[in-house]
């Protein structure tokens, strides 16, 4: 059981953490995500007394890390798999870390076997891959058979094998009534992996729920409908009917709409009714990934742009031809840019507030007209940015 | 992916237990750690035996130039020639002090360490004891070896009892202590090459700097910069008179005031580490 109670971290003007509560609960699986930089790793690191908290505190089975008489035996770590000194062996290097808590010398030969070392063990772990590392990192964790785990990123460069391993290797250590707390960037591994989620932005607590609810309550499951194109009438018609009936129509940029908060079925009848033929009528469900997304798109930091190569491109010469290509004018596209997952983007975030919200049914989304998308999405949402800073 | 809304009722704290009995961590557990760690890198055998050869080599070589030359060494015995070795092989030491705990740093392992072994303090007292009792048998095997060679070489007063000690027991304790100090500074500089630059800086500078101060109104500085240099200090463990001028420390004096720095060092080093963040 880890307990973190108001855990806030400052590194002078930055506020890496904020006001964060929340619990880690023996028995299941509890993911940890977040957008690069918002405080994962630094929640990683207070839990396990390695940074001190400017405020609040964190313990585990009611003790503060620093204090715990035999801290391998009751939390294991991976936070970071290259954390090792290259010159020494795999062997070595895990026996220093047993003799720390006098676990027995058979056990490092034991866990080597658990993780799949045993060939490498007199090898330098300089020489090791990515994933023998990691491999290498989760037997430290795993050496002092602890109640407690923390995994930070535990598959990163694991091939499909490892990656499967992992997964068993979690929901088995879960399933022993173990606490078992992972945080991972790879939202399809931990829909397969985790029961529970504690999702954070900006240093602060997004959603803290079962996965299924998270999903439910983060995403809006929407129905893809296209008309013939051949009939451009018929499409705006229908986008009539079903705003008038309840529904939030979107165009995508081929013709096709979605449509949010009808039933499939009344879409259908709608469409009967208004006399408009349809060429698909698909349900689209939302995935993990749709649903993080969806929460944490405000609090992303780091944003990729496109890489125009603007300065290296020759000045286009005219009648040439090759590089040069005549300047395009840029047609706006119809659906917002971050409109591939699942619209429309949440008016406010209900979740950011309340840690532990209703288990609320997939309610349709009460959603701001799409044109008010694009703006709400590069708009930092002010209730999680200004008291952070 | 079964967890049902709401979460069933959470088994108690501490829902499994391990079958390997749990006991309370000590030192004891640390030093062996340590001292697994320590014999696993190559720096440690690298950097030792290089100590060893230079304190063979220059010892024997210079006790054989002053064989050859008849062997007039005053009213001194043969020991004092010992110093000649112990000054390349303390950086040698110095750098091996640095590493013990910086090369954690560098390489990130502090972190796992520590995770393994929350109590800081712990973890640099085993680093501590570990590394002085590792430097002071090796230089004490070697300084002995050395002084009974030069002794048998070459031609000199007959050493008594207290300067033999000093030129082993001594002079072992005087190059770990030397290392303490290094290992202080490299847990404070948290970085190897930064480390030891300060500790070669510390080692030779102050020397250096006092050959170059010919103004006479630098005059006191210059002494001061003679007598409390490192290198002097070695020369000064080796005499039972203050060998620069009438002041300043001889024989063990010279190792007690090593021990005074190097306690202020460690003491710093224990202070940072307990409050910094890893």
């Amino acid at each position: 059981m880890i307990e973190a109670v108001g855990l806030t971290k400052r590194y002078g003007a930055k506020t890496a953490v904020y006001n964060l509560s929340f619990q880690v609960r023996p028995g299941v699986v509890t993911g940890f995500l977040g957008p690069n930089g918002s405080g994962k790793s630094t929640t990683m690191r207070m839990i396990l007394g390695l940074d001190a908290p400017t405020s609040g505190r964190v313990t585990i089975g009611g003790h503060p890390f620093r204090q715990l008489p035999n801290a391998p035996r009751q939390v294991g770590a991976l936070l970071d798999a290259k954390a090792v000194h290259g010159g020494r062996s795999a062997r070595n290097h895990l026996l220093s870390l047993a003799q720390l808590a006098g676990i027995p010398a058979r056990r490092v030969d034991e866990v080597l076997g658990v993780v799949g070392l045993q060939d490498v063990t007199k090898r330098r772990s300089k020489g090791f891959s990515l994933g023998m590392g990691q491999r290498l990192g989760i037997a430290a964790a795993l050496l002092g058979d602890p109640q407690v785990l923390l995994f930070d990123e535990p598959v990163n460069g694991l091939d499909p094998e490892g990656i499967l391993w992992v997964r068993n290797l979690m929901k088995k250590l879960a399933a022993e009534g173990r606490t078992v707390f992972v945080s991972s960037h790879l939202m399809s591994e931990m829909a397969l992996t985790a029961d529970h989620l504690i999702v954070i932005g900006r240093g602060q607590l997004l959603a803290d729920m079962p996965v299924k609810q998270f999903i439910s309550a983060n995403s809006a499951d929407f129905a893809r409908v296209r008309t013939p194109d051949t009939e451009p009438g018929q499409r705006e018609k229908l986008s009539g009917v079903l705003a008038e009936a309840g529904g939030q129509v979107l165009s995508e940029t081929d013709g096709a709409l979605r449509v949010t908060g009808l039933p499939l079925s009344r879409i259908s009848d709608l469409a009967h009714g208004a006399d408009v033929r349809l060429w698909e009528l698909s349900p689209h469900q939302a995935s993990l990934e749709e649903a993080y997304m969806r929460l944490t798109q405000g609090a992303v930091d780091y944003r990729s742009s496109d890489d125009k190569l603007a300065h290296l491109q020759a000045p286009p010469q005219p009648g040439q031809p090759g590089y040069g290509l005549p300047p395009q004018p840029v047609v706006p596209a119809d659906v917002p840019q971050q409109g591939w997952y699942a619209p429309p983007p949440p008016g406010q975030n209900p979740y950011a507030a309340a840690p532990q919200p209703p288990a609320a049914a997939p309610a349709p989304p009460q959603a701001p007209p799409p044109s008010a998308a694009p703006q709400q999405s590069l708009q930092k949402p002010s209730d999680t940015t200004e008291d952070a800073r | 992916m079964t967890a049902p809304t709401p979460t069933p009722t959470p088994p108690p704290p501490y829902g499994y237990v391990s079958p390997i009995p749990v006991r309370r961590a000590h030192l004891g557990d640390a030093l062996a750690s340590e001292w697994t760690k320590i014999r696993s890198v190559r720096s440690t055998v690298w950097t030792l035996g290089t100590m060893v050869l230079l304190m063979l080599v220059i010892g024997l070589g210079v006790a054989a130039i002053a064989a050859g030359e008849g062997g007039n060494m005053g009213e001194e015995s043969a020991l004092p020639l010992g110093f000649f070795g112990m000054l390349p092989a303390s950086i040698c030491v110095i750098t091996l002090g640095v590493l013990t705990i910086s090369s954690e740093y560098g390489t990130g392992m502090i972190r796992t360490t520590l995770t393994a072994c929350p109590s800081r303090a712990r973890v640099l007292t085993a680093k501590a004891i570990v590394f002085f009792l590792l430097v002071f048998t090796v230089t004490l095997v070697v300084a002995f070896v050395v002084a009974t060679a030069q002794v048998a070489m070459v031609e000199a007063a007959e050493p008594t009892g207290a300067e033999w000690a000093r030129a082993t027991v001594g002079a072992a304790g005087f190059m770990a202590v030397l290392g303490l100090l290094s290992m202080g500074v490299g847990a404070l500089v948290r970085h190897s090459a930064g480390a030891i630059t300060v500790m070669i800086g510390v080692l030779l500078l102050p020397l250096v700097a006092a050959l170059f101060m010919f103004a006479p109104a630098l005059k006191g500085v210059q002494e001061a910069l003679f007598t409390y240099s490192v290198p002097s200090q070695m020369i000064a463990l080796y005499s039972a008179q203050p060998p620069f001028g009438d002041s300043g420390p001889a024989g063990w004096e010279a190792l007690f005031t090593l021990v005074g720095v190097a306690a202020v060092a460690v003491g710093g080093a224990y202070a940072l580490l307990n409050s910094r963040d890893v």
